[in-house]
């Protein structure tokens, strides 16, 4: 949406009076500054603007916004955003979730409104534990995860988010965590900007019930080991110096590999617009969790198109052809007779 | 039934019941019979009853599909108790049938299928045309397979095809014993198979080969005659309740002037809404068919959020899982229409049988106090008048409101006369475009949760509107501004603010009328829903038999309208039929403590008003 008359705001003006009640620490706070921060820059208006959130620690997130807002029931919110963003084409429409309103309760509306490819923004907050609820363990939980609910450790296999977002051919799919305030930023402004439904998903430390579920790949010492940079028409390289890279072996599966060892043409070049989610979904498997080199930024970012214009243009399309409706013409429509 | 005893020729009613295989067309048999008689101008109600499964074993009970047809030559209220002619097109839909037509009725059988395989299964030990059992019923036994197989020849169809078409033998039969328009009938099959021209020949040639064994066969002595209705002067069609609903929410949009936007999962028998609804883009309709009932319900609240009409449909089972929407509805005061078609339960049930056992639930069938507006359809044309209504409630006092139907409205045809759409009323409200409030530091300020004083409803602001920025949601709201209180009183506040304001629209309802024509009456049958036909014709029997009885039908379930109170208490005896085990009745009772009396049934069939009047007469026995 290019609108040249869009007042200039700042991160104040984005900020409402509410006071905010996370945890002190909690990982939720720096998310919502890079969002107010962001908001600025995206040329849009307050007015214009919706956050949609289930229920969970993160959909409190929509209080915070001075914009409108909708604080929905656990795991409901893809479905409120999904009608509010068919009916108004003209809103910007967000979703805030976390892996267990958005994976659990609500993991069947959000691979079908990825399918769809619905035109909203849904920014879901993994941090692998139920938080509101005072801990217990997650659909992205590892296995074996210790929590009140679990004793004796968890026996179910976690999602991948991304893999999920993936398999339901999610038409755009990031990940970033938050303790790179300009990492998120770039890859959320990049989420916003992509038509059709932007899956991001957001690594977010809770530290009152799983301190530390992160750090091995996201805390600044461990990052340039440990987290694999996707950029889009570059090769896929990380470690301090660039000496590790992904490479495709003969098989067809994507390795971690050192580039003295494959040389720098076996080096894999990430495209994100390749239309077939195959070699995405192969990135997206690189990590078995967040304790191995992983990857994060753009998996994948296609175009096709939106749930809502395909809605407005086969209403337009029926106007063309029958005229607007007529509700009397309606009415005598089939056999009718007089008395 | 005395009605039925005149001469023939000069019937003044008759009820048909068409039955057959699943797969024999019974249903567009009735369908096509329903519309010659309703442009001959005879007033009918219709009633289909099919098998849940969409093809059961051929030749099994579990696969016959019925259609009842009651015509008339006089406002009729029913289709029909037990039918007087009954057309069996094999020995299953024979077995299924027969016992609801009284001693005396006709029966008309396709003897080609009254073979030894078929008798069997449909679970015969002998044949019944054969073995006295039908003696007390006049049987003409008519060859219509064969006959539509010689009569289609010249259409070249194959044998197998041309089978196909002996229900439009039956309907030519049908439509020559009772003096039906041929035309209207013709027509149609021209227009309905005009891409297939054998299948419409062949169609075309079994009608007229039915028609004309009617008449030259001398089986079945002069045809007999229901002469037209004296109708009151206007355009009519025929309607169904799920066709009326999705025209009335059509309208109900234009009146609001708000786009209608429909979100619904397949589930029977709801379905038709959607599928009717889907095809009318051109009036700016967005219809979606969600993953699942919960996210019908959420997408349709996200819409009203952003200023449409959102309205879902759905049955029994999908209202179970839509509760907690619906109770997010409730907390975030914003127009929702919910519609309930419903169905025998519990679970899964008899999908495609009536019954009336969800008031309770949408009463009470939520977490928390969370009332809401109850409206109830009474006729399949006045479904149309229930969602305009349902939605004037709906957007006027911003909350959900469930509208019930059910099975025999949603297949149920009646002729209905078209609206004056001057007469329509205007149902609009205005959006709130500034802010209503002034901030402690003087600024204006919005207060998504400032009531109007007259009707409780809070300012419906919606996303686009500069200025109203605000956020609203599941948890408790701080009367006026809205934000999150964990307030005590405040809490016992918003509870008693959202009853009063749903209490409060009592006073913008009609009060309820009494159908008590000499005003004598110390019994009152009190109904709802679809029970309407039904009881207003037991009521006008009792009365025939000095037997005199009030009968009032509630559309408004909750609140009740305001006299309701003082009309229950008036009268000596209040018995309540409902297809449940007495959902209204509790209520009466609690609310007004007056020893109301269920009259229940569970069948997923509609009350025949015989057995209504029976119930009444031995429950006032000795008043």
């Amino acid at each position: 949406m290019t609108d040249i008359d869009v007042p200039l705001t700042t991160k104040k003006d984005w900020s409402s009076d509410q006071e905010v009640r996370w945890c002190p620490g909690c990982g939720d706070y720096s998310i919502l500054t890079a969002v107010q921060m962001l908001m600025p820059e995206l040329g849009v208006r307050r007015e214009n603007t919706v956050f949609i959130s289930g229920i969970g620690c993160s959909s409190r997130f929509p209080y915070y916004m001075n914009s409108y807002g909708l604080h929905g029931i656990h795991g409901r919110a893809l479905p409120l955003a999904t009608g509010l963003a068919v009916a108004r084409p003209d809103l910007d429409v967000w979703v805030v979730t976390g892996d267990g309103d958005g994976l659990s309760i609500g993991g069947n509306h959000l691979i079908h409104a990825l399918r769809r490819n619905v035109n909203i923004t849904v920014l879901l907050f993994n941090n692998q534990i139920y938080g509101l609820t005072k801990g217990q363990y997650s659909p992205t939980s590892e296995l074996g995860k210790v929590t009140k609910s679990t004793p004796f450790g968890s026996v179910d296999h976690p999602f991948n988010p991304v893999s999920l977002a993936l398999g339901a051919e999610a038409t755009f799919v990031a990940r970033t965590h938050d303790l790179d305030r300009k990492h998120m930023m770039e890859t959320i402004r990049r989420a916003h900007d992509h038509k059709g439904a932007a899956f991001v998903e957001i690594y977010q430390n809770c530290n009152v019930f799983n301190d530390g579920a992160f750090e091995q790949v996201t805390s600044r010492e461990a990052r340039p080991q440990m987290l694999i940079p996707l950029v889009h028409g570059r090769p896929v390289r990380f470690g301090a110096d660039g000496e590790k890279c992904v490479t495709v072996d003969r098989q067809g599966r994507a390795l971690i590999a050192d580039v003295a060892d494959v040389g720098e043409d076996a080096i894999l070049v990430h495209d994100e617009q390749r239309d077939e989610p195959g070699l995405a979904f192969m990135l997206s498997r690189l990590a078995r969790g967040p304790y191995e080199p992983t990857p994060v930024g753009v998996f994948r970012a296609v175009e096709r198109p939106d749930y809502g214009s395909l809605v407005s243009q086969q209403m337009l399309d029926a106007r063309q052809r029958q005229g607007p409706g007529d509700l009397a013409t309606l009415l005598s429509g089939g056999t009718t007779w007089q008395v | 039934m005395s009605e039925t005893t005149e001469q023939p020729g000069d019937l003044h009613t008759v009820v048909i019941r068409f039955a057959g295989d699943s797969g024999d067309g019974m249903q567009l048999t009735g369908d096509r019979f329903t519309l010659s008689s309703a442009v001959f101008g005879n007033d009918l109600a219709s009633m289909p009853d099919y098998p849940a499964e969409i093809r059961a074993p051929a030749g099994t009970m579990a696969g016959v599909s019925a259609f009842q047809i009651h015509i008339s030559d006089h406002d009729i209220l029913t289709p029909g108790d037990s039918p007087n002619v009954l057309v069996a097109m094999n020995p299953a839909a024979l077995r299924a049938n027969v016992g609801d037509a009284d001693p005396g009725s006709t029966l008309i059988v396709n003897i080609d299928a009254f073979d030894e395989r078929s008798l069997a299964k449909a679970g015969y030990g002998s044949n019944p045309l054969t073995d006295g059992s039908l003696v007390a019923y006049t049987v003409y036994e008519v060859p219509m397979t064969s006959m539509t197989l010689e009569a289609a020849k010249p259409s070249g169809a194959r044998s197998r095809d041309a089978e196909r078409s002996k229900n439009f033998f039956a309907l030519g039969l049908l439509s020559w014993m009772y003096t039906r328009p041929t035309d209207v009938t013709l027509r149609w099959i021209e227009q309905r198979f005009g891409s297939k021209p054998m299948v419409a020949e062949a169609n075309t040639l079994a009608f007229k080969a039915g028609y004309n064994f009617g008449e030259t066969a001398e089986l079945f002595g002069a045809p007999s005659q229901v002469q037209p209705t004296a109708f009151k002067p206007g355009t009519y069609t025929n309607i169904t309740g799920n066709a009326a609903l999705a025209w009335g929410l059509i309208a109900a949009a234009q009146l609001a002037e708000l786009p209608l936007f429909l979100a619904s999962y397949p589930i029977t028998p709801a379905s038709d809404i959607l599928h009717e609804l889907s095809k009318y883009k051109n009036f700016g309709v967005r219809t979606m068919q969600a993953e699942d009932e919960i996210a019908a319900a959420g997408a349709a609240l996200g819409a009203a959020f952003g200023g449409h009409l959102g309205v879902t449909t759905t049955s029994g089972p999908g209202m179970d899982l839509k509760a907690e929407t619906i109770g997010l509805a409730v907390s975030l005061e914003l127009p929702l229409v919910i519609i309930d078609v419903q169905r025998a339960g519990p679970s899964t049930g008899l999908p495609t049988k009536t019954e009336q056992s969800d008031l309770l639930m949408a009463m009470y069938g939520r977490h928390g106090e969370a009332p809401l507006p109850i409206v109830a359809a009474k006729t399949p044309g006045h479904c149309f008048e229930a969602a305009i209504e349902a939605a004037r409630l709906a957007v006027k006092y911003r909350t959900p409101v469930i509208l019930l139907s059910d099975a025999s409205l949603a297949n149920g045809a009646e002729p209905w006369r078209l609206p004056q759409l001057a007469d329509l009323p205007d149902i609009s409200v205005p959006f709130a475009m500034r802010p209503n409030g002034t901030a402690p530091d003087g600024s204006p300020e919005f207060l998504p949760y400032l009531r109007d004083p007259a009707t409780l409803a809070r300012p419906w602001a919606v996303p686009g509107t500069p200025g109203l920025e605000h956020r609203i949601g599941g948890l408790e709201k701080a009367d006026g501004t809205g934000a999150i209180s964990y307030d005590p009183a405040n809490h016992e506040l918003m509870v008693r603010s959202r009853a009063a304001k749903v209490a409060g629209i009592a006073g913008d309802i009609p009060p309820v009328e009494v159908d008590d024509p000499s005003g004598a009456a110390d019994v009152l049958l009190l109904g709802w829903g679809s029970t309407y036909g039904s009881i207003a014709a037991a009521a006008e029997r009792l009365r025939r038999r000095g037997r005199p009885a009030a009968h009032v039908h509630l559309t408004h379930l909750n609140p009740w309208p305001s006299n309701f109170g003082e009309v229950v208490k008036r009268y000596a005896k209040v018995l309540v039929p409902e297809m449940n085990l007495g959902h209204l009745c509790s209520m009466v009772r609690a609310e007004f403590l007056v020893d109301a009396r269920p009259i229940s049934k569970v069948q997923g069939q509609r009350f025949l008003y015989s057995e209504l009047e029976a119930a009444v007469v031995a429950l006032t026995e000795g008043i």
